[in-house]
């Protein structure tokens, strides 16, 4: 090894650990400073106490330091556990729906040739580029009352139902039911690419081994195919329900307002009410729920990383 | 299996008509003639002439872009950071909690870290008297923050799957590992990088929930100005508005596709070339 030229101190330290030092320290500071501080205010703030001042909050004075009444309210008032009940069934169908359509769409992904493939896959990726928003909204065109797509359910509708039950138009805008669908509508491509990874890499001559064994395609899909899914479905499943479980914008949108989802709520109790102590316990306690989903995501996130790099070395 | 899987094609018809149809008929009603957003009332392409004509987005649109551009390129340089950190350095104090800090923006629900910030960037202002006021700059930092870690997972898992040997001969022949990092390191993952900063350009661009919570009054972006007229219901000039989005965005997604195609059909033949060269 050539012989390192002389260094001034500053640069000795420099190449030793400095330059190590300051790649980790640069985004850790960044991240403290916007992103772990702001968090710490929350978990305080859901302990202050709310006052007519602004900031709408008080700690310490004639208040009391710890102050548990906003955590008390999330048990008595009916409003926030309806809202983590609606939250939960509104996500989980989500989440199951997505499942149901896109498992089939991933498994067809990798039975099709690999030009058209990319293609698909693309055209899977595409929606996720264009604006979120306008994805939500195109779907508010859909389900108006007096759309083309309404009336084809209406007809359908009178048409399989006898006459005393016919109706106008149904009423899909506003209620819990369009929120599960725009979700399975936007959060889909969260549920096929992870599956269409997981099922490419699976060795398709247990299949036919399987196969030439005589099972049926319906026996080697439950016996071989599912079982070694596993890890995909979870990966899709925890991509859907997690952000579904907090949404804000397809609620706001196209939800129920008397039955809201748990994001609305936070976002309601801090803006409209500006209760900044309740919103952040609400915010706390929805965190806490999502504890357990999150720690399974990252154990298999982190499982995932290993393997990658095994196969690596 | 010599079968033709009938049904996982009839599945994946249903399920691009799913994807497609509400995003074309948004498209046909953007021509639509009648004020009702949703009743066809013959073919116009006035909503396009309003949509020019109106001052306010072009003003929206442009604060969205610098936006964009300026957070994006920030959290890639950071991001990039990050994810060389997590993929390189194994051993280093605090490297749990920072993984930990990498990985929670990842999940934390939108409405949270909206409401977090804006309460952080208050205190901070009433504490240290800055960001005196709200707007581009705490938009932009919100921004940063939470579209760094994509940018960080992108990067790592793109190290992780590069071969080190070529660092190692760099620090063979005696470059310092800085110089490996920049001369090196940083090359090799250069698409990921830049599909970092794709990712993060998108990210900025489309968010409407933690912008809503950080801006303040003047600082109206696209999808904020969207955000506000949607609520009210469907528009036409929304219509068109989406319909040129789609197609911008399509028409990118394309050339980027035939492009990548090609760099990898580049990349097979050349390696190719370099394997039969070594026999």
């Amino acid at each position: 090894m050539a012989a390192p030229p002389k260094d001034g101190k500053l640069a000795q330290w420099f190449h030793r650990r400095g330059w190590q030092d300051m790649i980790i320290g640069i985004p850790y500071l960044w991240l403290i400073l916007f992103f772990l501080f702001p968090f710490c205010i929350v978990v305080a703030m859901s302990v202050a106490t709310r006052t007519p001042t602004a900031p709408p909050f008080g700690f310490g004075g004639e208040n009391p330091i710890i102050n548990l009444a906003g955590y008390a309210r999330l048990f008595h008032d009916t409003l926030y556990i309806r809202a983590f009940l609606t939250s939960i069934v509104n996500a989980a169908g989500a989440t199951l729906l997505c499942l149901v359509v896109g498992y089939p769409m991933a498994l067809g992904l990798t039975r099709v040739s690999k030009g058209s493939r990319n293609i698909l896959l693309m055209l899977v990726i595409l929606p996720f580029w264009t604006s979120f928003l306008l994805r939500v909204y195109a779907w508010m065109g859909l389900m108006a009352k007096n759309s083309w797509f309404n009336g084809l359910l209406t007809d359908a509708y009178n048409f399989l139902t006898p006459a005393a039950w016919a109706v106008k138009s149904i009423p899909m805008m506003h209620t819990n039911f369009a929120v599960v669908v725009v979700m399975l509508y936007t959060y889909l491509p969260f549920m096929i690419l992870p599956l269409y990874a997981n099922l490419e890499r699976l060795d398709r001559t247990l299949d036919e081994a399987a196969m030439d064994l005589g099972s049926k395609p319906a026996q080697v899909f439950r016996d071989i195919t599912l079982p070694q899914s596993i890890p995909g479905i979870i990966a899709g499943g925890l991509l859907v329900f997690i952000p579904a479980a907090g949404e804000l914008v397809i609620p706001t949108l196209v939800g129920d307002a008397s039955s809201p989802m748990i994001g609305r709520v936070i976002s309601d109790e801090f803006t409209a009410a500006s209760d900044w102590p309740m919103a952040s316990s609400v915010a706390v306690a929805l965190l806490l729920l999502m504890v357990g989903p999150m720690m399974v995501y990252t154990h298999y996130q982190s499982k995932a990383e290993g393997k990658a790099a095994e196969e690596q070395k | 299996m010599n079968r033709r899987p009938t049904f996982l094609i009839t599945m994946l018809c249903f399920g691009f008509a799913f994807f497609y149809i509400p995003i074309l008929s948004m498209m046909v009603y953007s021509f639509n003639a009648s004020r009702l957003a949703t009743v066809w009332g013959g073919f116009s392409t006035k909503w396009y002439v309003s949509l020019f004509s109106n001052r306010q987005v072009g003003e929206a649109l442009w604060l969205s872009l610098r936006i964009a551009l300026l957070s994006a390129t920030c959290a890639t340089i950071l991001g990039t950071m990050a994810g060389i950190v997590l993929a390189r350095f194994r051993r280093f104090k605090g490297r749990v909690v920072f993984s930990g800090l990498v990985t929670a923006p990842l999940i934390m629900p939108e409405v949270i870290t909206g409401i977090s910030s804006l309460m952080g960037f208050i205190l901070m202002a009433q504490w240290i008297g800055w960001p005196a006021s709200r707007g581009f700059t705490t938009v932009t930092l919100a921004h940063i923050t939470f579209s760094m870690v994509f940018v960080t997972t992108i990067v790592q898992s793109r190290m992780l799957q590069a071969d080190r040997a070529i660092e190692e001969a760099a620090m063979d022949l005696g470059s310092r590992p800085w110089q490996v990092m920049f001369d090196v390191t940083l090359p090799v993952i250069s698409p990921a990088i830049l599909s970092g900063w794709l990712l993060a350009f998108t990210i900025s661009l489309d968010d409407v929930v933690i912008t809503s919570f950080t801006t303040g009054p003047g600082s109206t972006t696209l999808p904020l100005l969207i955000w506000s007229k949607v609520k009210l219901g469907v528009t036409p000039d929304i219509n068109a508005l989406a319909t040129l989005t789609v197609l911008i965005v399509g028409i990118c997604v394309a050339i980027a596709g035939v492009m990548m195609n090609r760099a990898e059909k580049r990349r097979e033949r050349d390696a190719q070339l370099a394997y039969r060269a070594n026999e």
